[in-house]
């Protein structure tokens, strides 16, 4: 027992003399890096967005806080979620807490006012060029050689055509492939809905898959190897070239396609709940700048700054583009009128599968 | 008549461990089973019966049930010839065989659902052979039934399994030494034990099938009236924000596998009542 003792002491007090050294350079650093934190306030954003944005945002999102940095006194970091446009948009209904949405189309935004009233109807307006910082259109993906020879909208009629393209009920990207399909027909056929409708059907009767989302159908097309020509953004259609598999695919741009804007807005009820309106704000004013321009172009998405266009104007061949208002008279009507159910693809499946 | 049954009890804690499966039950199951179908109770019956006739719909059940059985049926006869190589013989690499039986239920269905798709697109390993047939699995009714016959292999091995191990080999020599042959024990002997455990097995395999939704998106193609399971059809209603078309067609998911189990699990017991 005696002989225990006194080495038992002596760790302890070992012991307490690490804990107190340890507990005071813990607290060294605590007080330095609170000091720190005094500085720069720390603000988080969410920014819900879809699919092919994952790699633009990435690069802006550092892009921004470097900015608002400067101003701000404030150390911005963002989260971001990726996914169906359709579904991103309803998760923010169901309730998370995004500050903004970057999402594939308006319909899905006006949801937000529709359904959970969490930003105001003329939300489009609040932006310039209808809230849409960058744009895209929808071109034709081939493969190598182009052994096909698709060259326009009216080859994916023909016979010995596979065409694949998402789901225009669940993808956001597949509904702006239809809208240039119908758009294209009706110039074509000077406005005949009834040939246009028999246009658009005799194309989805070409499609062997139905995939749920625009990466998904990327990956169909690309990885499986399946169809002759994949209808897609054109941001996706550069992005496959360059970098999935460069050398086994060309873009084909048809003289004739939609003017897809993909809008973004501040979503106002969560913003005025966590106090990062101001924040939220920048984060989509910055966007319109000339350097988150030439970060779209560089991301394959059209810049609606002329200037900065102008620069990348090589990347993006010059086609005729029309728009969604001109042509359908805004999504709203586009959607009850094709997509809701009984809309007109609903007629086309029915159709094409009626013996 | 609650005296006795206490006192026929020997563990106690009746009362509590009772409550406990109650709650447990109410909160993870009832509680949003109910809560979706008392949605369901908000539509009138028109929208309903609409919702849940349409052709695409009707298409996508036919495929849904016809594709779960077909892919049980299989998973009947080979996972029944499986648990009994396993049971019955031994070889090398046995406990390996064994440990992979249950890999259908770890593996994401997603990663299934792409494994499958690669090895069975007519550019795949596997599909390029059936292709030089004419035979295409990938992005056909075919492929669902791959998929679904992939996802419920464990269930027939693994209810039959402990029931063979527990089946002496002693009572066929004692039908072989009474005079039966090969078939008649089969017939008379091993198929009548086996018989619940295959139907529980076969009923488990099917209610896996008839939800699963990861894997079968990958391999099926999703065509509207061609390959497009149930399941996804409700999701596609809910993307819509067609609530409630898509708690419609659930509605009708539920009750007719909810009535299914039941048959079946009467047969159960109707079987062991005259094995019994």
């Amino acid at each position: 027992m005696n002989l225990t003792t006194p080495p038992t002491l002596w760790s302890l007090s070992r012991l307490t003399a690490s804990i107190l050294i340890g507990g005071a350079v813990l607290g060294a650093t605590l007080g330095v890096s609170s000091q720190a934190q005094a500085q720069t306030e720390r603000v988080e954003l969410l920014n819900v967005s879809y699919d092919p944005t994952r790699e633009f945002y990435r690069a802006y999102n550092q892009l921004f806080a470097e900015h608002w940095r400067e101003g701000h006194d404030q150390e911005v970091t963002v989260r971001q979620s990726h996914g169906g446009s359709g579904s991103q948009g309803r998760s923010v209904i169901d309730g998370i807490d995004a500050d903004v949405v970057t999402l594939a189309l308006a319909y899905d935004i006006d949801a937000l006012h529709d359904r959970a009233d969490l930003l105001p109807e003329d939300w489009q307006t609040r932006l310039p060029h209808n809230s849409a910082p960058y744009t895209s259109t929808i071109v034709l993906l081939v493969r190598e050689g182009n052994p096909k020879n698709i060259q326009g909208w009216e080859d994916l009629v023909r016979e010995d055509v596979e065409v694949i393209t998402p789901n225009p009920k669940t993808s956001g990207g597949a509904r702006w492939n239809f809208l240039a399909l119908w758009g294209y027909g009706l110039e074509q056929f000077d406005g005949d809905e009834e040939q246009t409708f028999d246009f658009v059907r005799r194309v989805f009767e070409n499609v062997p898959v139905l995939d749920s989302g625009a990466r998904g159908a990327t990956n169909t097309f690309v990885q499986r190897r399946l169809g002759d020509v994949l209808l897609a953004w054109e941001n996706e259609a550069i992005l496959s070239v360059e970098e999935l598999g460069r050398g086994d695919f060309e873009i084909v741009v048809p003289a004739q396609s939609i003017l897809a804007e993909p809008p973004v807005a501040v979503v106002d009820a969560n913003v005025e709940r966590k106090g990062t309106r101001e924040v939220a704000e920048g984060y989509l004013e910055y966007l319109y700048s000339s350097e988150a321009q030439a970060l779209a172009a560089q991301h394959y998405y059209r810049p609606v700054d002329e200037a900065v266009l102008a620069e990348y104007i090589d990347e993006f061949p010059s086609l005729d583009l029309f728009t969604i208002d001109e042509v359908f008279g805004g999504w709203r009507e586009a959607q009850t009128r094709f997509f809701n159910d009984g809309g007109v693809f609903d007629e086309i499946l029915e159709a094409i599968n009626t013996p | 008549m609650s005296i006795t049954l206490a006192r026929r009890r020997v563990i106690p804690g009746f009362g509590l461990t009772m409550g406990f499966t109650l709650l447990y039950m109410g909160l993870i199951f009832l509680v949003p089973v109910g809560a979706f179908l008392l949605y369901t109770t908000t539509m009138s019956w028109e929208t309903f019966w609409h919702a849940i006739t349409q052709r695409q719909v009707v298409a996508s059940y036919k495929l849904s049930f016809g594709a779960s059985l077909v892919g049980a049926t299989i998973n009947l006869v080979f996972g029944a010839l499986l648990a009994w190589v396993l049971v019955r013989y031994r070889f090398p690499g046995k406990r390996l065989v064994d440990a992979l039986v249950d890999l259908p239920f770890a593996l994401p269905t997603a990663v299934a659902g792409i494994a499958l798709v690669t090895l069975y697109a007519s550019t795949g390993w596997v599909g390029r052979y059936f292709e030089l047939f004419g035979l295409r699995v990938a992005y056909t009714q075919l492929g669902v039934v791959v998929a679904l016959t992939y996802i419920g292999l464990p269930f027939v091995v693994r209810t039959v399994q402990p029931v063979l191990e527990d089946l002496e080999a002693e009572w066929e020599e004692a039908s072989a030494s009474l005079g039966a042959d090969r078939f008649t024990t089969i017939r008379r002997v091993i198929f009548p034990a086996l018989f619940p455990a295959l139907l529980t097995g076969f009923a488990l395999a099917f209610a896996r099938a008839l939800g699963e939704y990861g894997s079968v998106v990958f391999i099926s193609g999703n065509l509207p009236f061609r390959t497009e399971i149930t399941p996804l059809l409700i999701v596609a209603k809910a993307e819509q924000y067609d609530y409630h078309g898509a708690a419609a067609i659930g509605t009708v998911m539920l009750v007719v596998a909810f009535a299914m189990l039941l048959v079946i699990n009467g047969l159960q017991w109707w079987t062991s009542r005259r094995h019994g």
